[in-house]
């Protein structure tokens, strides 16, 4: 008999719950993907349905465990990270989705977000940044950019963003990808290669509020320019990008410089290949920062570098202890040390 | 051996050691309570020290107390005041001298006791004996710090070392004055510095010599024999603090209930040492997770809990207001959690290493929504163990928050505890549903406790959502009907409250009625029970009521309450448990006793303050 999870489909997925996000919003067609993903991941890591558990913390993008059908826990504001560490050294087996906004993970959550990752819980965060506090209505969020004009910042915000990418990597984050809500195929590629990376997965997906913030990502987004302002990198591949797949990256002393392949004697020999793999963090850490216009902004996996997990370490020390502990039940433990009979 | 020395044979007896917070006086006193434990005495202790890292050294605002009260009989507390007061320097006297009965022996290291000492500790001449009126009390200036030198002047030790071994010349001096055994501590020393053996010579060395000097000098006329408790049940005893209690009774529940314990906690004073005795405990499969803060602390252990293990989390009074939040979650989604919150005085950061009890109401109350939750206190150091399991049992078995208070007193204090026999603690047994349970509904319950199942991600058949935004009434899933909303939050107030049927009957020490009833709740057993006894001792028609289940309360509460002419409620806080039996009792007048001072009552105050209740002053 086959087992069941060669043959789940995307609709296996789909809760009874009615989905309440805005039409338009970005989000449906990030809950599209993940239905499309975790047939791709039971397949391939032969994960049954009840193994996944989507653990969220406050705003639009955290009503996602309610639209899944799995296990799921939406929790408090910020503190997605903590329930989601805890779902997974508690049971080590379960495969862990967080899912959070730009102000869940890096605002409230911050301390939990970058100590996930520096211990590298094997968690997957799918990090939605609209750049936008859509749930409490259009106030701005740390990755706001420098001067933008919301409800608390009528006048422009006068604080730096956060770039996720650098937080992830500057935590030692082991894994870090982007993606865009519109591509439904990169952002479910993507997924499937963070559920099968041991340890901490952030995937940032550049996500459309329709009604706070439309529109942030168009110049990148928009059809008509995509080719020309994203490079979707992926290992081993040379980093090319453009309608024409005439444009570079190349290393120019400490920088990443963008070059057309044909123009200024540059070759496609002197095109960088991208090492997700390469445990040194420089030159995925200066992929991560490329802003448009002045470079292509990085989309796929960015990073992903083997290490140990801290769920893992945990389980492999507790074993470890256990083997050749003297004290093996509660009564040992009381009579051990010094005693003496009354 | 001097033939002049007199031995007074006593009961019990009270001996306080204290020094700068460097010197190792909290050290030097548990050495003293465990060798009088092993010996066979029971015994009673209360460290008492600063909570700078380091103060100033020789100021009043560093010394370090440790007191250790053992007996021949059953002590309940660490004693109101001491037979004995060691101050290895002059502000350590002053701090203490009013701590030592009228007439005691206080043993001082003369050698600190020049100009640069007197000046730091504040006093205003160079004569301390005058200066604090200690003209009627045994003083007895050691150079122990001279001494010191000269004991180990051979022992190869750095100079810093050799001083720093001058808190073992002075627990050597009381092992002779108490006849204690010195091989006790001896047998630490090589324990404890297994891998320095010079280091091992050089205590034994200096402890001995600390012992002959005693022995030799006439000042100490006399010395005194505590013999072994012979009052005790027979058994085989530890010694054990509050916080190790507590930390073990915690894996005992996991035990019982076979699962997994997991310890999602930040440190803080004075409840870390759960923390690290669980840390400690991998051999039995425990799990600590030292989180980021204590938000992540609480919120990894709901984490855990969800995910199927017996989760905890450990705290103390500020760090309980940081998991305000996290508490109101766990209300909402029905899992089984323990907090322990270890309390201290307050508010804010407050004494941090003083005792108090005053996280009450926020323990009860502390809350967003209408969210009930189990409330019990642990009162003894050892009983720390049966409260701790009786929080995880609860937990488990009614799916619901249990918040275990306990206080600095008795997590640091420590007592002779029987050891128990894990047979005579009863089954944990959760509602943990079946994988591929037909028509699993997440918020269906038993019909008894009101407890909703446990169903453990990974098991077919019973996917669900859980959260913290309100349920349906069976289903679980998202609602905001209002009459749904009134529903949810009745049915979780019912579910603690029927707790009580699970509970035992509060107990009466003394008679069932009487003239007043001394009520008490938490750490302050052990004064309450010796000023409630001392006063029947007295002929007094006073009985003692003392609570280890708050929320909710024995069912027979009432009843006793109205057997008394007068109620009064002592507690370490300004009337938090008197105004939660207002609310819950409000046909009874309450009388309060309080006290604030980041210290336990004493024997004395307490007998005081029910005379003039009972003269009706």
């Amino acid at each position: 008999m086959e087992e069941q999870y060669m043959n789940y489909t995307p609709q296996d997925f789909k809760s009874d719950q009615e989905v309440r996000w805005c039409p338009g919003c970005g989000d449906h067609a990030i809950l599209n993907a993940v239905q499309k993903a975790l047939p791709e991941v039971s397949k391939q890591l032969k994960y049954n349905l009840e193994r996944y558990v989507f653990v969220s913390g406050i705003g639009c993008s955290s009503r996602f465990p309610y639209y899944v059908n799995t296990f799921g826990f939406h929790g408090i504001h910020g503190r997605a990270s903590a329930i989601a560490t805890g779902v997974k050294v508690a049971n080590p087996t379960l495969s862990v989705w967080q899912v959070t906004g730009d102000g869940d993970a890096l605002a409230i959550g911050g301390n939990h977000f970058i100590h996930a990752v520096r211990r590298n819980i094997d968690i997957n965060i799918l990090l939605f940044n609209n750049q936008i506090y859509g749930l409490t209505k259009g106030q701005y969020s740390p990755t706001s950019p420098l001067g933008a004009i919301t409800k608390t910042s009528p006048f422009g915000t006068v604080e730096h963003p956060f770039r996720p990418g650098e937080l992830v990597i500057g935590a030692q984050g082991k894994f870090f990808a982007r993606s865009l809500d519109v591509d439904v195929k990169l952002t479910a590629e993507i997924m499937v290669e963070a559920a099968k990376h041991d340890g901490t997965s952030v995937v940032e997906i550049l996500q459309n509020c329709v009604i706070f913030n439309d529109g942030a990502y168009d110049n990148i987004a928009d059809r008509e320019h995509r080719d020309d302002r994203v490079i979707v990198l992926r290992h081993g591949e040379k980093m090319v990008f453009g309608k024409n797949r005439d444009k570079g990256l190349i290393l120019s002393g400490l920088s990443l410089k963008v070059v057309t392949i044909g123009q200024g004697g540059f070759t496609m020999d002197d095109i960088l290949v991208h090492d997700a793999y390469n445990p040194n963090p420089g030159v995925h850490m200066m992929l991560a920062n490329m802003e448009y216009p002045d470079y292509p902004v990085a989309l796929g996996v960015i990073r992903n570098v083997k290490d140990s997990t801290y769920d893992d370490n945990v389980r492999d020390q507790v074993l470890e202890v256990m083997k050749t502990a003297k004290i093996k039940s509660v009564d040992d433990l009381l009579n051990s040390g010094d005693t003496w009979e009354v | 051996m001097d033939k002049q020395k007199s031995v007074q044979e006593l009961d019990e007896v009270v001996v306080r050691f204290s020094g700068d917070s460097g010197d190792g006086m909290q050290l030097t006193g548990t050495l003293f309570a465990d060798a009088s434990a092993l010996f066979g005495n029971d015994v009673s202790t209360f460290p008492d020290y600063p909570s700078e890292i380091r103060a100033p050294q020789g100021t009043i605002g560093g010394v370090s107390g440790f007191q250790v009260h053992f007996g021949s009989r059953k002590v309940n507390t660490p004693g109101d005041f001491c037979d004995v007061l060691i101050a290895m320097n002059p502000a350590a006297l002053k701090a203490n001298a009013k701590w030592v009965k009228r007439g005691g022996m206080i043993i001082v290291d003369a050698d600190q006791f020049n100009e640069k000492g007197y000046q730091r500790a504040g006093y205003k001449t160079f004569d301390a004996v005058s200066e604090l009126n200690l003209q009627d009390y045994k003083v007895i200036f050691a150079p122990i710090t001279n001494l010191t030198k000269e004991s180990l002047k051979d022992s190869g030790l750095d100079n810093k070392s050799i001083i720093r071994s001058k808190n073992m010349f002075a627990l050597g001096m009381v092992y002779y004055i108490f006849d204690r055994p010195l091989n006790f501590t001896e047998k630490f020393f090589e324990k404890k510095f297994s891998k320095k053996p010079e280091v091992v010579e050089a205590n034994k060395k200096v402890l001995r010599d600390g012992f002959n000097y005693a022995a030799n000098i006439h000042a100490i006329a006399s010395t005194y024999k505590v013999k072994q408790a012979t009052t005790l049940p027979k058994g085989k005893y530890r010694n054990i603090n509050g916080n190790t209690a507590t930390a073990w009774g915690l894996i005992a529940a996991a035990e019982k209930a076979s699962l997994p314990l997991f310890c999602g906690s930040y440190p803080i004073t004075p409840a870390t040492e759960i923390l690290i005795e669980l840390a400690k405990r991998k051999d039995l499969g425990v799990k600590t997770l030292q989180a980021e803060d204590e938000i992540a602390g609480i919120c990894t252990a709901i984490g855990a809990a969800y995910a199927g293990n017996f989760a905890v989390t450990t705290t103390s009074g500020p760090g309980l207001s940081l998991k305000s939040e996290a508490l109101g979650l766990a209300v909402m989604t029905e899992l089984p959690l323990v907090i322990v919150d270890v309390q201290r005085g307050g508010p804010s950061t407050g004494l941090p290493t003083k005792t108090e009890q005053s996280d009450l109401m926020q323990a009860l109350w502390g809350r967003n929504g209408e969210a009930p939750m189990v409330v019990i206190a642990a009162s003894t150091p050892s009983n720390c163990f049966d409260y701790a399991f009786m929080a995880g049992k609860i937990a488990m078995e009614h799916m619901t928050p249990v918040l275990l208070l306990t206080d600095g007193y008795i997590a640091n204090g420590s007592e002779p505890w029987r050891i128990p026999s894990m047979k005579d603690y009863p089954d944990i047994k959760p509602p943990i549903v079946a994988e591929g349970t037909e028509g699993y509904m997440p918020y269906a319950r038993d019909e008894k406790r009101l407890a909703r199942g446990w169903a453990f991600p990974g098991k077919k058949g019973i996917a669900h959502r859980v959260g913290g935004l309100e349920k349906d009434f069976l289903k679980g899933t998202v609602s905001h009907d209002p009459t749904n909303h009134q529903r949810m939050v009745d049915i979780r107030a019912e579910k603690v409250q029927r707790v009580q049927e699970f509970i035992p009957e509060q107990q009466v020490i003394g008679d069932p009625e009487g003239d007043l009833l001394v009520i008490g709740w938490g750490g302050t057993f052990g004064h309450l029970f010796d000023a409630v006894q001392e006063m029947r001792a007295n002929g007094k028609k006073v009985s003692l009521c003392h609570f280890n289940y708050i929320n909710p309360m024995p069912k027979n509460v009432a009843d006793i309450f109205g057997r008394f002419k007068k109620l009064v409620v002592c507690e370490l806080n300004m009337g938090q448990f008197a105004n939660h039996l207002r609310m819950n009792y409000q046909q009874f007048n309450y009388l309060q006793y309080n006290k604030v001072q980041g210290l336990p009552f004493t024997v004395v105050e307490l007998v005081e303050k029910f005379n003039q209740i009972l003269e009706g002053k």
